[in-house]
């Protein structure tokens, strides 16, 4: 049967189902496959925080949303085009993000009255015809399942766990994508199991025939290559790319890596893909405990490692008296925050903004600390990359905040040159003539970094105030205040060793956008959506929020309005207002969710 | 070879010392209270290290926070004064990134087994070389005077008035529970078994976990004068020797004897028993650890002083190259071109 192919711009598909379905799984696949088509990408993975919550509830729903096309893409889509739903949990729990006359792909098998019942539906969705504003296509995607594999003797429950495959397969078909990428992935990851080898890839390759077959689909899709800078891609997220900034900076530093840490979703991952790279001398110790976890960092950084512990928000909190220290002792360590909902244990698994004042103020007394932030998946590489930098040259713990958004969200990323990245080598202290602990670099401000095994350079250090110089130990309160402007200015100087700040669009005008952090995509499309509407409206993303950019102040003046959307109660709004006087409004959510660009757009609607 | 290593390999020379214990005070003026027992683990640590044979600059003294966290400070090595309970984190960072420094940690029962017991235990299971000295005085001093969790049941302190309702750790069995490969318990005012303890532990080769029966003359005085003073000493403290059977008393006259499970003290004098019925004490013996440090829980029996346990197992560090060794052969050194390149890539013309 020869089905009309259209053509079409961009698209947003979200699988769902069970969390022990293997949607994450499938729409992994999908995206690697798409990826390497040539379109440009976006997802967002959005999973319950249980491993496996009770079969067919909805707090145990699992999804994966991929936004693809030709043209430019930032986000996972503010709404989707196609919901492929295993059960009526699944169908329930998104529907709301499906767009008016997209398609619903249901797993009719998972429509019983068992599940029926356990999504509070009391009528089957699929025949009561509530979902008429939606174009529906009913499956039987298990039964299909069973019969491509009726003749292998598989158990029933090998033979269900195939069934994502199936879907893969069908919208592999609906939008023209070649099966080879994923049953090779299918033939290393089991290979182990030959007979799991042989079900999925039939299982793939029958839900891609079954899109040829069937009457049920009457169309299929081509999304053609986005444009895109000439170059060798690979698909990242945010916590691989994170965790091979570190190892990037670690080569590029002549340190070994020394990474101190506890698992903490959504940051595990970090330390998952650390652990297996041994081979470039990184040292992964998962600690008892968060504190043992930066403690053992800064322990490691003192014997001149490029000490790094990893966490998310409650650990965060753990952290803070580790992090005062670090200060006092002013010895290199990088801090990554994978920030979640929150307070206390919050929204595991879900997407915040709101450690920024806890990065920035969440010790005793005065603890200035550099905090900066990555805007997309990619991003978390340079940015961890530059944590680094900043850490070694000027002796000081470093914040890195990104989220969960891009931690588990995956983009094309165009592979660096790896002699483009500098040199962040540190010059270790062996002179001994004229050495004192804390007698500082006039330009960095920073202390040397004298490492045990140097000999002649014997020396104490501790969370106790030092004496200026001498690094002894001073309750002297001249010193004291005189010390605590030292560790601030050095902080402040840090900002004459910036990129300065640049705004997308136009350097003046009605209305600026500002924002930080994984909101980048979704502030990016909005603006560039107003400005084709002939508003007057520019984006200045920060990724350094402590210390600013020099310009930052300079930038800000030229608009009439700012607006700074956050994913909290309005974080870096305040920050914005109390040092340069500006009227910042705010856009806040906080729903465990990014932002739409459409709720975006809809403020700068608003305000302009 | 990565920069430390290089940057070590070229720094400067000092020439080869023998080193005098006053080369390993620091010119910091010592702050311990007058007559506290600290002085005199310090001064035995500053007479052992020099027979150690192990170069100043590669020694690292860490420590958490109370009086015997200041001890770094007083040490001419390289020292590291960390927070409240976290030494023994710091020390496995420093050990495991840099396994060619001699590592000790200084804590006292408040800062390792309150605060930063969580800490302690798992650096003791974890097996890393660190030497840990805990200065036991039974009582918080840095904080003036509340009890602290080693302080016996209805002590009267600052915050207990009316009498502690806390039952203590035991810290040897702490220590022991922890898997801890060498145990001793030594006594402030006896220097040269101090000493003797002091050497054994950095012989070990792993986690060495020594408990120190510390006075502190000013919070809770003669808390362990039963068991280190002239006139007590003799009949309330066992001294363990590998292979000896456990003989104590002013004349020798007494000796532990097991009954089932349970020591006893029996009488060598009457003729009824004689050393031969004697335990006989065996470093290596697991299950004769924990029964020698639950003595100091049973009234009547003497404390046993002196290494309790010392075994061999594989330290941590060294696995942890280990493997890093492995994974190069197997793989080659890490390239960042190679990793940043692998698997799924596609090019855009």
């Amino acid at each position: 049967m020869n089905k009309a192919l259209k053509n079409l711009d961009e698209v947003t598909i979200r699988f769902a189902g069970d969390s022990g379905d293997g949607m994450q799984l499938t729409g992994m696949q999908f995206t690697s496959t798409t990826a390497m088509l040539g379109n440009d990408l976006s997802t967002l993975p959005d999973y319950p925080a249980e491993i496996r919550a009770p079969a067919g509830t909805l707090f145990g729903v699992s999804g994966f949303q991929i936004h693809f096309g030709s043209t430019e893409i930032n986000t996972p889509g503010d709404a989707c085009d196609v919901l492929v739903a295993m059960n009526p949990a699944a169908l329930k729990v998104n529907i709301r993000s499906l767009r008016d006359g997209g398609v619903i792909i249901a797993n009719s098998d998972g429509f019983n009255d068992k599940n029926l019942k356990l999504a509070s539906y009391e009528k089957n969705p699929l025949e009561d015809g509530s979902l008429e504003k939606y174009q529906v296509h009913s499956v039987k995607i298990t039964q299909l399942t069973h019969n491509a594999l009726e003749d292998l003797g598989l158990s029933n429950k090998i033979t269900d766990r195939s069934k994502n495959f199936f879907a893969l397969g069908m919208m592999y078909w609906m939008f023209s994508r070649p099966l080879e990428p994923t049953i090779k992935w299918i033939g290393d990851k089991f290979k182990k199991t030959p007979e799991i080898v042989e079900a999925n890839t039939r299982v793939l390759k029958a839900g891609y025939a079954f899109g040829e077959t069937t009457e049920i689909f009457a169309a299929r899709y081509e999304v053609k290559p986005a444009t895109m800078i000439p170059g060798k891609y690979r698909s990242i997220t945010g916590n691989e790319a994170t965790a091979w900034g570190l190892i990037a900076a670690s080569v590029k530093s002549g340190l070994d890596l020394f990474l101190g840490s506890y698992p903490i979703t959504p940051a595990s991952d970090i330390l998952h893909e650390l652990s297996r790279h041994k081979n470039f001398r990184v040292k992964t110790f998962q600690a008892e405990d968060e504190i043992a976890g930066i403690t053992a960092s800064i322990g490691a950084a003192y014997g001149g490692a490029l000490g790094a512990t990893t966490t998310s928000g409650p650990g965060m909190a753990l952290k803070g008296e580790a992090l005062g220290l670090a200060v006092m002792l002013e010895l290199p360590l990088i801090v990554i925050d994978v920030q979640r909902g929150g307070p206390s244990t919050g929204l595991p698994t879900k997407t915040e903004q709101a450690d920024l004042l806890q990065a920035l103020y969440g010790r005793n007394s005065e603890a200035p600390i550099p905090v900066i932030t990555a805007s997309t998946p990619a991003d978390c590489f340079f940015m961890a990359f530059e944590a680094a930098r900043i850490a070694i040259k000027y002796m000081t713990p470093v914040i890195l905040l990104t989220d969960g958004y891009l931690a588990n969200g995956a983009e094309p990323w165009l592979i660096p040159q790896v002699d483009n990245l500098p040199d962040i080598s540190p010059k270790f202290r062996t002179e001994v003539e004229g050495f004192h602990p804390y007698l500082r670099d006039e330009k960095t401000l920073a202390r040397p970094w004298a490492i045990p095994g140097t000999p002649g350079l014997e020396h104490r250090i501790g969370g106790l105030e030092k004496q200026h110089i001498t690094g002894n130990v001073s309750y002297d309160p001249e010193n004291h205040e005189f010390m605590v402007k030292m560790r601030q200015a050095k902080v402040d100087h840090i900002a004459d060793d910036l990129p300065p700040a640049t705004t997308e669009g136009d350097e003046k005008g009605d209305l600026l956008v500002v924002g930080w952090g994984g909101t980048y995509g979704a502030i990016r499309t909005a603006v560039e959506n107003k400005r084709r509407e002939g508003k007057s409206v520019s984006h200045l993303h920060l990724k350094y929020v402590n210390p600013f950019q020099k310009n930052v102040g300079e930038i800000l003046y030229n608009f009439k309005n700012i607006l700074v959307p956050e994913l909290n109660l309005g974080q870096l709004s305040k920050l914005i207002r109390a040092k340069y006087l500006v009227p910042a409004v705010t856009l806040n959510k906080v729903q465990g969710l990014p932002f739409k660009a459409v709720e975006i757009e809809d403020k700068i609607d608003e305000i302009l | 070879m990565n920069l430390v290593e290089e940057t070590l390999k070229n720094a400067p020379k000092t020439p080869a010392q023998k080193y005098a214990a006053k080369d390993f005070q620091s010119d910091q003026d010592v702050r311990w209270c007058p007559g506290c027992g600290d002085y005199s683990i310090l001064a035995q640590v500053q007479r052992v290290m020099p027979e150690l044979n192990i170069p100043r600059h590669n020694m690292v003294f860490i420590s958490g926070i109370g009086c015997s966290s200041r001890f770094p400070y007083y040490m001419d090595t390289y020292g590291f004064h960390g927070i409240h309970g976290r030494a023994p984190a710091i020390a496995s960072g420093l050990k495991i990134a840099r396994p060619d420094l001699t590592v000790w940690m200084a804590t006292g029962d408040g800062d390792g087994l309150s605060i930063g017991g969580n800490h302690l235990i798992h650096i003791c299971r974890r097996n890393l070389n660190v030497k840990i000295l805990l200065f036991n005085n039974q009582i918080y001093g840095l904080t003036k005077g509340q009890y602290s969790p080693t302080s016996e049941f209805g002590k009267v302190t600052k915050s207990t008035p009316f009498g502690s309702v806390d039952h203590p750790f035991n810290p040897l069995l702490v220590a022991l529970g922890a898997e801890a490969s060498f145990v001793a318990r030594t006594l402030d005012r006896d220097p040269k078994h101090l000493q003797v303890v002091i050497r054994r532990a950095a012989e070990h080769k792993g986690t060495a976990f020594t408990e120190i029966y510390q006075n502190c003359n000013v919070f809770n005085d003669g808390a362990f004068f039963t068991y280190t003073e002239k006139e007590t000493k003799d009949d309330n403290v066992v001294f363990l020797e590998h292979g000896k059977p456990m003989i104590f008393g002013k004349e020798k006259e007494k000796g532990i004897k097991l009954e089932g499970f349970t020591p006893t003290v029996v009488s060598l004098k009457d003729g009824k028993y004689s050393a031969s019925d004697l335990i006989v004490h065996n470093e290596k013996d697991t299950m004769l650890s924990f029964i020698l440090a639950r003595m100091s829980s049973i009234p009547d029996l003497p404390r046993p002083v002196g290494v309790i346990y010392a075994v061999d197992r594989p330290l941590y560090e060294v696995e942890v190259q280990r493997q890093i060794q492995q994974s190069i052969q197997k793989q080659g050194e890490g390239n960042l071109e190679k990793l940043l390149n692998h698997g799924e890539t596609w090019t855009i013309q």
